[in-house]
């Protein structure tokens, strides 16, 4: 029975002409779809909390939009798109310079999240337990910079099989994957700058 | 065979017929036969609304379900492979874009005229408006009791409500503010309106206006804790000059008598007044119900025993043994004290 | 394939040990090896579920019942809730999901085998979290123990204050981590789905059950990352003294509302969408007919996972939303059940004009058909939402949720069990015990569901540890609990079917129902490598073409 499926003919598509697409590509979407979906319900709440805390500082007096370290973020889209890019023409070395750039440039935004963190805690006194907009802001701020630690961590491995040699042209598709995700990071934070900077203050 | 699948529809049937006739001959009987809290049964105009929305809606779904259920016992047994069967495959039938545009047309036709009729009863019951006279009662949902304050009359008491009947010529409803204490916590008397959720932060209210006088019966719907099951409701629907003497009664001040007096000390020296009130005297605590006028209830614990002094002694002794997991602390006290702090309420009227 | 010729290098003689089998078994990345375990495992928590169910009977078949207290009645409801929905039907539903798609498909497995494996595990260790608490929640004294607090958990109820100990930590933290597995099987399907078709299934003419399945995995993309948030802000509150649903500071309960059942709704048509995908199979094999209406059935299903994304706050119509909010769940809610409807006639018309053959799993897919209208039927009742204000949480809603997960999903799911147990095992189960499980179970879920609404109607909330007598509620409670006997019988005889033909059945061939999919077409059970050449495939049923080469589907489709 098995092999009578194969053996019998049909007039059909050859089977070269049957192009389906990658599973990588597909699998990555899958997954940004689910991530988009629990950033979706932390952005409604940070939302819908707006004007809502019953006391402490509020986002007027405390915040002040991170410009710098936002242009670093959304950067180092670019960075990471031109890696895929030179990694695709076949040039490891131009690669593992973009890529490492990447690496730097996301770095670079993290100590920035982290040094707001410190000025909001030690100097105005907010944590996450302070009020409603203390709980929302670190929750939101706080998961998008747990998606680029992760992202980070994913770019650095790729990084170091680049220095050992074991990153080729032919690996191209899979980084381009992760780019993906990387991608991604930054668009949330597009949102997530615009709902806490721009409509929450 | 498929039976088993109508059988609840005939005891519905029965059952709206029976209401049905029983509103229609005009009879009062505020308890039907099947259930004090019988949702078919209404008693008010919101259960009232409801009721005859159910009934489209029963009349609708139980059409549906007669019409599919037949062509569904038909195709069984019609379609059936018989026993001298040619063993040759039937028609291979793919589908059929006419079959399918009826049966989807029909449905949202369905769907409209269900909508449109429900649509209707919300806001009839959501957004109907509030006479001047109605009377206002503020409900707070505790675990495991029911709070009521009446703001304009100054009247607080607990787990049984006091009402009076509305006329539908002159209509004197009850405007209910849903707040709660603690946890979520809902307030169903069937036979009055639909249920409300008490929610802590978000204010709701809702309202009834009972046709008929007398007591209805209820619980809290929504889990709210280990005594969910015995936040037990009570309204008592009264004529008007019974409910305005009832609040007056409720106004006063705690009464009470010399011999009870030992009670009296036992009860505002042990830890009873840091939850209990008792309007009149030192005791003025807000965690548990209040006290003034216990003995004019009918039952204690939100209804988990009937208000007799031997409930009242045992409910002090071991209120686990009453309601276990209910939030107040059995109190340690002797048999000599005991007597006496029972005693004591006995005469709170 | 000769071996003659070739001198292979000499093995052990020994036989595999136990512990080899056990090593193949627990490091397997095999999407059929899998697929067995999820169901395995699902059956053991089965078992489990519907003992405490059985508790929960026992207690209320008398007013003022003490055979469990109310603290231990409430873990009862709380634990039999969860371990049902997230530990018996979900990782079914994967488990058939998982075996049988790469094989309807003519794929060799999954599109990633180990992400598979991994979701397993997480599901698995879910579980054994949940279970845990058992002995591990022990806070502060009376505190700790299972989780008490219902399977949506609302807030505050959930808050430190009131929920001591940690048992509503493990709830948390159970589904948290076995909702990661969830996720990692959709996004596994999806892929596999729309990458690894064999050539000539174009999405048009693949079985049903992938069309379901794929719109089923979209459904957990989008619905269980909600819960995964909302359980994020839980912990946060619990531990970090986060406001999120913190009433005190100005938080909302009600968002945990919203947020759970975003997750609640859709969660049950993840559940409802493979047991249809289950009839959409076996129906047409018994009627000796192609379904009725491939493309509207197609048509149906997507619009059934883009509508229930949008109906979720039918779960809230008694929370004060307000006549606007309340007036737009319930059209959005109706008209849900035009396309679910339009499903139950398509099957009607697959059976229309056919040869019905009543074999154990037609027998569980026609009582499906009958039941599952009842169950829709009361779902548009309660969709009307001042109907809603006194049907909701009492025990209506609880009749009409069993009549669509039992009466729907669990029949269906029988049908599946013998369906394709001959392919899984590559033996035949025992016509007879079939035919008795399911008479067994048909009379005891009728005699505990139908029986259940009326209770509803007369009053009776849910999640109650006791009644109060004279309420009218006492014979109905006492019909519902006889039934719950029947039904332990017919799941007895269930498990003894399926163990005993195991082990003694006849052997199955690979195609005992002379059916059309490409499973069909593999030996019983399937090769590990499930196709020695992936096949190409003409229509939508590729074995009817091989069966009939004078008149092939894909001349008609």
């Amino acid at each position: 029975m098995n092999t009578i499926l194969g053996a019998t003919t049909m007039n059909l598509p050859a089977r070269d002409e049957w192009k389906l697409p990658a599973r990588g590509r597909v699998g990555m979407c899958a997954l940004i779809a689910a991530e988009a979906a629990i950033f979706t319900i932390f952005v409604v709440a940070y939302l819908f909390y707006i004007g809502k805390s019953l006391s402490g500082p509020m986002p007027r007096d405390v915040l002040a939009p991170p410009f710098f370290y936002t242009v670093c973020l959304l950067s180092s889209s670019l960075t990471i798109h031109f890696a895929g890019k030179v990694l695709r023409a076949g040039n490891v070395r131009s690669f593992g310079v973009w890529w490492l750039l990447t690496i730097a440039l996301g770095g670079l935004f993290l100590y920035g999240t982290a040094s707001e963190w410190h000025r909001l805690i030690y100097r105005d006194g907010l944590t996450i337990s302070t009020n409603l907009f203390g709980t929302t802001y670190y929750s939101l701020v706080g998961l998008h910079g747990f998606h680029v630690v992760v992202g980070l961590v994913s770019l650095s491995t790729v990084m170091v099989f680049t220095v050992f040699g074991a990153v080729k042209q032919e690996h191209a598709e899979r980084v381009d994957v992760l780019s993906l995700y990387w991608h991604f990071v930054d668009a949330v934070w597009i949102v997530v700058f615009t709902v806490v900077y721009v409509i929450g203050r | 065979m498929r039976s088993r699948g109508s059988i609840n529809w005939r005891v519905l049937g029965s059952q709206i017929l029976v209401c049905v006739n029983c509103n229609a001959a005009g009879l009062s009987n505020p308890t039907s036969p099947l259930s004090p809290t019988n949702i078919f049964s209404p008693a008010s105009t919101p259960a009232k609304s409801i009721f005859e929305l159910s009934l489209f809606v029963l009349a609708v779904t139980g059409t549906i379900f007669l019409v599919v259920f037949t062509l569904l016992l038909y195709s069984v047994v019609r379609f059936r492979k018989r026993k001298n069967d040619d063993g040759r495959e039937p028609a291979q039938v793919y589908g059929s874009n006419q079959v399918e545009l009826a049966w989807t047309v029909i449905p949202v036709l369905i769907v409209v005229a269900l909508f449109m009729a429900t649509a209707r009863v919300i806001a009839s019951v959501q957004k109907a408006a509030r006479p001047d006279d109605a009377v206002e009662v503020v409900a707070i949902g505790h675990q495991f009791w029911w709070e009521y304050r009446y703001p304009a009359l100054g009247v607080v008491t607990a787990n049984e409500l006091h009402v009076p009947v509305s006329d539908d010529s002159h209509p004197t409803p009850t405007f209910i503010k849903l707040l709660s204490a603690d946890t979520d916590h809902s307030f169903w008397i069937p036979r009055l309106a639909g249920k409300t959720d008490l929610i802590p932060n978000h204010p709701n209210s809702m309202w009834i206006d009972p046709h008929e006088t007398g007591v209805y019966l209820g619980q809290c719907a929504q889990y709210c804790g280990t005594q969910h099951a015995k936040m037990l409701l009570r309204v008592y629907v009264q004529p008007r000059a019974d409910f305005d003497r009832w609040i007056q009664q409720q106004r006063q001040t705690a009464t009470t008598t010399d011999a009870a007096s030992q009670g009296q000390r036992i009860f505002e020296t042990t830890a009873c007044i840091n939850c209990h009130t008792v309007a009149g005297t030192v005791a003025n605590g807000h965690f548990g119900p209040d006290l003034t006028h216990l003995m004019t209830r009918d039952t204690i614990a939100a209804g988990g025993a009937k208000n007799t002094p031997e409930n009242l002694r045992q409910w002090i002794l071991n209120p686990a043994s009453i309601k276990p997991g209910s939030l107040m602390p059995a109190m340690q006290l002797s048999d000599p004290e005991l007597d006496a702090l029972t005693n004591y309420l006995e005469t709170l009227r | 394939m000769s071996t003659e010729s070739i001198a292979w290098p000499s093995t052990t003689a020994a036989s595999p040990s136990f512990v080899d089998h056990l090593h193949e078994w627990v490091t397997t990345v095999d999407h059929k090896r899998l697929g067995i375990l999820y169901i395995v495992y699902a059956l053991v928590f089965l078992v489990i579920g519907g003992v405490e169910a059985t508790v929960i009977r026992i207690q209320l078949i008398r007013p003022h019942n003490d055979f469990v207290s109310p603290q231990v009645f409430n873990r009862m409801f709380t634990m039999h809730g969860t371990t049902m929905i997230f530990f018996v039907a979900m990782p079914i539903l994967f488990g058939f999901a998982n075996y049988l798609i790469p094989l309807m498909i003519g794929a060799r497995d999954m599109a990633f085998p180990r992400l598979n494996a991994f979701s397993f595990w997480m599901t698995a260790f879910g579980g054994l979290l949940l279970y845990f608490s058992l002995v591990g929640a022990n806070g502060l004294y009376g505190a700790g123990n299972a989780p008490d607090v219902g399977w949506f958990a609302y807030a505050p109820l959930t808050s430190q204050t009131f929920s001591l100990g940690h048992s509503t930590d493990f709830w948390t933290l159970a589904l948290l981590v076995s909702g990661f597995g969830s996720i990692g099987t959709a996004i596994n399907i999806v892929a596999t789905i729309l990458c690894l078709r064999c050539p000539g299934m174009t999405l048009a003419k693949m079985p049903l059950f992938a069309w379901l399945n794929l719109v089923m995995s979209g459904l957990v993309i989008l619905a269980v990352s909600p819960l995964t948030a909302a359980q994020v802000m839980l912990l946060l509150d619990r531990y970090l003294g986060a406001h999120f649903f913190d009433t005190q500071a100005g938080g909302s309960a009600v968002i945990w509302m919203h947020f759970f059942w975003i997750f609640g709704h859709p969660e049950v048509y993840v559940l409802v969408l493979p047991a249809f995908a289950f009839a959409s199979e076996i129906i047409p094999v018994f009627s000796r007919k192609p379904i009725f209406g491939y493309p509207v059935m197609v048509g149906a299903t997507v619009a059934i996972g883009f509508i229930s994304m949008s109906v979720w706050a039918h779960h809230m119509f008694t929370v004060g939303m307000g006549a606007s909010v309340n007036t737009f769940f319930v059209i959005s809610t109706m008209a849900i059940a035009v396309p679910t409807g339009i499903k139950i006639f398509n099957w009607l018309a697959t059976m229309w004009g056919g040869k019905i053959e009543f074999k154990a799993p037609m027998l569980f897919c026609i009582a499906f058909l009958f039941q599952f209208l009842i169950a829709g039927l009361t779902g548009v009742m309660m969709s009307a939402a001042p109907f809603d204000w006194q049907l909701g949480n009492s025990y209506f809603v609880v009749a009409h949720f069993h009549y669509v997960i039992v009466g729907g999903i669990l029949f269906c799911l029988f049908g599946a069990f013998y369906y394709w147990f001959p392919k899984m095992s590559g033996k035949m189960y025992s016509e007879t015990l079939g035919k008795l499980h399911f008479w067994l179970f048909l009379i005891g879920f009728h005699l505990t569901f139908d029986f259940m609404h009326i209770p509803g109607l007369l009053g009776m909330p849910r999640r109650i540890y006791t009644y109060e007598p004279g309420r009218g509620w006492d014979i109905w409670n006492l019909i519902v609990t006889i039934g719950v006997f029947f039904q332990a019988l017919g799941t007895v005889v269930f498990v003894a079917n399926l163990l005993w033909s195991y082990f003694k059945g006849k052997a199955a061939g690979s195609d005992p129902w002379d059916a059309w999919t490409l499973e069909w077409s593999t030996n019983s059970p399937p090769p590990a490598y499930n196709f020695s050449l992936i096949p190409t495939v003409k229509s939508r049923r590729p074995l009817w073409d091989l069966k009939h080469p004078d008149d092939p589907d894909w001349k008609y489709e």
